[in-house]
């Protein structure tokens, strides 16, 4: 049995038939081709998966595709704008937030709703902010490091804030 | 080499760009036209007979392209999984491995099935309707008692669990020293066994095309080149008949070095199917079936004088070896050979049990055995300490080998090249803000608070390695690295490299040594690595902190090999002798007149035409090979500071800081990276990660993310950082390895602040992980 699951990724509008059990993370990678967004473990822990749905960051190992009916997501491939970089990724590109890079994708998309519900978040909130997210590879410094930046930037340039809660136009 | 404006700088990642959007290349990422995907049935038992396998129901299951058991295999792949020497010359037993099981499993997750259907999902469910009949058998897990007589074996074959028993010095060498002693120290040391866990788990994408006979692997490796000559040798191809390709590996740590069952029976699966096939690790199954890292227990013993005055040391490794020897399992060892820490000693004895168990293989882990000597050494000092009632910072500073011994040729005959101990020390007193903290810590003790403060004041050999020790290690095959500059007709430069990068940001620093070198634009410089199929015929891969140490050299070398070649054209494009040329900024030039100059862009244009100095050939571009002559050996000074709660016995750091000193530095913006990452994944070892196996039955406890606990940002204290610098005289460009170093370091400063924190209540040692229910126990029962 198939059912039909209609979305809006990244500003563009999907309609596919799958499995009920299709997980959102599989659809995205192999119906969509959208591969930015990243499978790190099976029991949803590690967040390399985190994409934004309606605005709201969400473990896509969490969700069926088909949950996502009438869903606007906005995926990793969506954060850059115009050939121009979103701050956050500005940001882990600027303050070396990245190692092997396979964690990033589901790094920045967290670090965009936190910021979304804090402007300017301390030290620890952004570290608590960021617990649903595993890295091995930078010891997290340089990934709060990152999103301290992303913050200051983006409160210096309020439009910048506008784009990711759109959920990508 | 010149201090210029590129080596030293804080350049951005090159490989950042597509990785912050969403468009690396890891394995799974791509899918060739008309893939069958592969899931493999593993054994749910450590240890058992396997008496049949029924594929009936799976066979006939939608989507099912085959199903296949051992047998299936036998024809196609040949040999044994290899078992480098390592450190271990001689071994006692090495039980042979052949990729999938037929009559025997040996730890719970060894392959008995493969399945190959349309789609994963289909692959996944017909492997679940694969009956196999297993017959339980005793699981050896114990260390010491799989060395007693009559021990149940973890191979029903095998003459006893000895995989090898190696001295490489008795205790006769360390006589004198405890004679001499006023006070000796015992301990025994425990080393957790860890899942490395690289967020990327394994994947393998194999093609073999039978009409070209031509084999395509694409997977996750710190090793391609390795693994060619493996997987090739294996199913009977030439080397050059297969391509392995590394594109972006998201992590290794050691556990993408040695290959895996499914890396020869993905490319079978594809040679039997003609078609390409998909394989792709689920963490579950990377968590049991990757190589584990330590797993091993040490007992020490070491021998001192009142003042302090370190004397002998004696060590017995065991090591978990698990189901079968790792490729590179013997390599833990090293261990032994560097259990002398930073410090001189009259003699150390050292001796290695390799233990047979029916736990996954152990392999090198980020540090492997390097980490594990610091860790003991580090607590032996301080139980030293403790014992005399001395500082643990004047201990360590009336042992260290001192500037003026370099090059220092320790109690096994390896030759320390250089080092400056008490520097990085002092430096790293001064930024902890040392004398505060003890004036707070004897506040806090009469406030019943329990805080304390460790050290490690580590040393590291890395950057394998000289032929001389490093071919009999691998069987042959000297460890040095290669590297080809090739330059196009219009200047531009493509550099490629034996190493692989996974992380370390090679495409980044290596071209930052090239343009530097070659007085070009940086962006003109592009550097290629993962492929066989591109730059020189062998590559040696990432581990052992080895990539610029061996790698970067050989770029270096290769680099001026090609001036070399622009020189003699420039001196004939300038009507002038060689040897009046010089090169500097971009620019050949003849000695004493800049104006009559050719750029390099001009010479390479011409090195591709016709006017030549007689005998030249066209092109302009070299291959070099790095032999080094001895190891790097970077060292440091970290401090952690602790707090215990006395209510919950739950350990929390609150400051850790770090010198380190890697010798020349060609971007410090990664360099730090590098330290940060090892150092949490020591901190993680010291305070959070365990691989539990059920001591009977041989379950693997800590089988998902669930259980297995990797800290996150949340976990982990802010991180001071800071550096000496002394160059490695053991290569032109001055540098170290630095990947491993805060993995080496940490462990034993976090679990040193632990046990002084404790001291008052007169606990001497704790293990890792050093877990909130385990202190608190500790601190019940010392209160009694």
């Amino acid at each position: 049995m198939k059912l039909k699951v209609a979305t809006t990724v990244n500003g563009r509008r999907h309609e596919h038939e799958v499995e009920p059990r299709l997980l959102l993370v599989h659809y995205l990678r192999d119906n969509l081709g959208l591969t930015g967004t990243h499978i790190g473990c099976d029991t949803s822990q590690c967040g390399a998966c985190t994409i934004l749905v309606d605005g709201k960051a969400v473990k896509s190992c969490t969700m069926f595709a088909v949950q996502a009916e009438g869903r606007s997501l906005q995926t990793i491939e969506g954060m850059a704008k115009d050939g121009e970089l979103h701050p956050i990724q500005q940001a882990f590109w600027d303050e070396h937030g990245l190692q092997c890079g396979y964690c990033t994708p589901g790094f920045i998309m967290a670090a965009a709703y936190l910021l979304e519900q804090n402007a300017n978040p301390t030290e620890d909130e952004i570290r608590k902010g960021l617990e649903g997210n595993l890295c091995r590879c930078t010891g997290y410094v340089n990934i709060v490091k990152a999103v301290q930046t992303a913050a200051k930037t983006m409160s210096a340039t309020p439009a910048k804030k506008a784009t990711v809660t759109a959920g990508g136009n | 080499m010149a201090v210029t404006q590129l080596v030293g700088s804080k350049i951005h990642r090159r490989e950042d760009p597509r990785l912050i959007t969403g468009h690396g290349h890891y394995v799974d990422d791509f899918t060739r036209q008309g893939t069958a995907f592969a899931a493999f049935v593993r054994s749910p038992y450590a240890h058992a007979r396997v008496k049949s396998i029924d594929i009936t129901d799976a066979s006939k299951a939608p989507g099912v392209v085959g199903v296949y058991t051992a047998r299936d295999f036998k024809g196609l792949l040949a040999g044994t999984h290899p078992a480098a020497p390592a450190f271990v010359a001689e071994k006692k037993y090495v039980p042979e491995r052949f990729p999938i099981a037929e009559k025997e499993v040996t730890y719970q997750g060894e392959i008995v099935a493969a399945v190959l259907a349309e789609n994963k999902s289909q692959a996944a469910d017909a492997a679940n309707m694969i009956q196999v009949d297993y017959e339980d058998l005793p699981a050896v897990m114990d260390l010491e008692k799989a060395l007693e007589k009559g021990s149940p074996k973890a191979h029903l074959d095998g003459p006893d669990n000895v995989c090898w028993d190696f001295t490489y010095t008795g205790p006769e060498i360390t006589e004198a020293a405890f004679k001499e002693a006023d006070v000796v120290v015992t301990q025994r040391v425990l080393q957790n066994r860890l899942a490395p866990v690289p967020m990327e788990p394994r994947g393998v994408i194999a093609d073999y095309e039978g009409f070209d006979q031509k084999l395509t692997i694409w997977m996750s490796s710190q090793n391609p080149h390795f693994i060619r000559l493996f997987v090739s040798g294996a199913l009977g191809l030439k080397e050059s008949q297969v391509r392995v390709i590394s594109p972006d590996v998201g992590g290794g740590f050691g556990s993408k070095i040695s290959p895996y069952p499914e890396d020869y029976l993905v490319p079978a699966l594809s040679k039997i199917s003609e078609r390409p096939v998909k394989w792709t690790e689920t963490r579950s199954e990377s968590i049991q079936n990757a190589t584990h890292g330590r797993g091993q227990f040490y007992d020490c013993e070491v021998a001192a004088k009142k003042d302090g005055t370190l004397l002998g040391m004696r060590v017995v490794q065991y090591v978990d070896v698990g189901a079968y020897h790792g490729t590179f399992g013997a390599f833990q060892p090293v261990a032994c050979l560097m259990a002398g820490g930073a410090y001189k000693w009259k003699g150390i004895s050292a001796r290695t049990i390799g233990v047979l168990t029916n736990r996954v293989p152990t392999d090198p882990y980020r540090g492997a055995g390097r980490p594990e000597a610091t860790h003991l050494v580090e607590r032996m000092v301080d139980l030293v300490a403790l014992e005399l009632k001395m500082d643990p910072v004047e201990i360590r500073r009336k042992n260290f080998i001192q500037p003026k011994d370099f090059p220092f040729t320790q109690n096994f005959g390896l030759v320390v090249d250089s080092g400056d101990y008490d520097k990085a020390l002092d430096k790293a007193l001064d930024l902890v803000g040392y004398k505060d903290l003890v004036k707070k810590q004897a506040e806090l003790r009469k406030q019943g608070r329990y805080m304390g403060i460790g050290f490690s004041t580590w040393i590291e050999l890395c950057g394998f390695g000289p032929s001389a020790a490093t071919a009999p290690a691998t069987g042959g095959i000297a460890l040095v690295e290669s590297a080809q500059v090739r330059v196009t007709p219009t200047g531009s430069v493509i550099v490629y490299t034996g190493t692989h990068s996974h992380g370390q940001g090679h495409e980044t620093t290596f071209p930052q040594i090239v343009a530097d070198q070659l007085g070009v634009p940086y962006e003109s410089v592009e550097l290629r690595h993962g492929d066989t199929a591109e730059g020189t015929a062998f590559g040696y891969g990432t581990y052992g902190s080895r990539s610029l140490a061996v790698g970067g050299v050989a770029i270096s070398r290769a680099t001026g090999k090609v001036i070399d070649k622009g020189k003699k054209l420039a001196a004939h494009m300038l009507e002038a002798a060689e040897e009046d040329v010089v090169f500097e900024h971009g620019s050949f030039h003849v000695k004493g007149s800049p104006d009559k100059a050719k750029a390099f862009g001009e010479v390479a244009f011409a090195s591709y035409g016709m006017n030549l100095p007689e005998g030249m050939e066209q092109g302009l571009e070299a291959v070099a090979y790095f032999d080094p002559p001895n190891l790097v050996w970077p060292f440091g000074t970290h401090i952690a500071v602790v707090e215990i709660d006395a209510e919950t016995g739950s350990p929390l750091l609150t400051k850790y800081v770090a010198v380190d000193d890697c010798g020349n530095i060609i971007n410090p913006m990664i360099v730090d990276g590098q330290i940060h990452g090892g150092i949490v994944q020591a901190i993680a070892q010291a305070l959070y990660e365990e691989v539990v196996y059920d001591d009977e039955t041989g379950q693997l406890r800590t089988g998902t993310m669930i259980d297995y606990m990797l800290p996150s940002a949340n976990e982990i204290p802010p991180i001071l950082l800071d550096k000496t610098i002394t160059p490695s005289p053991t290569n032109e460009l001055g540098v170290k390895g630095i990947g491993e170093a805060g993995t080496i370091a940490a462990s034993a400063a976090v679990i040193n602040a632990i046990c002084d924190a404790l001291s008052p209540l007169g606990i001497k040692h704790v293990d890792m992980p050093a877990t909130p229910d385990k202190l608190w126990k500790m601190m019940k029962e010392a209160g009694k």
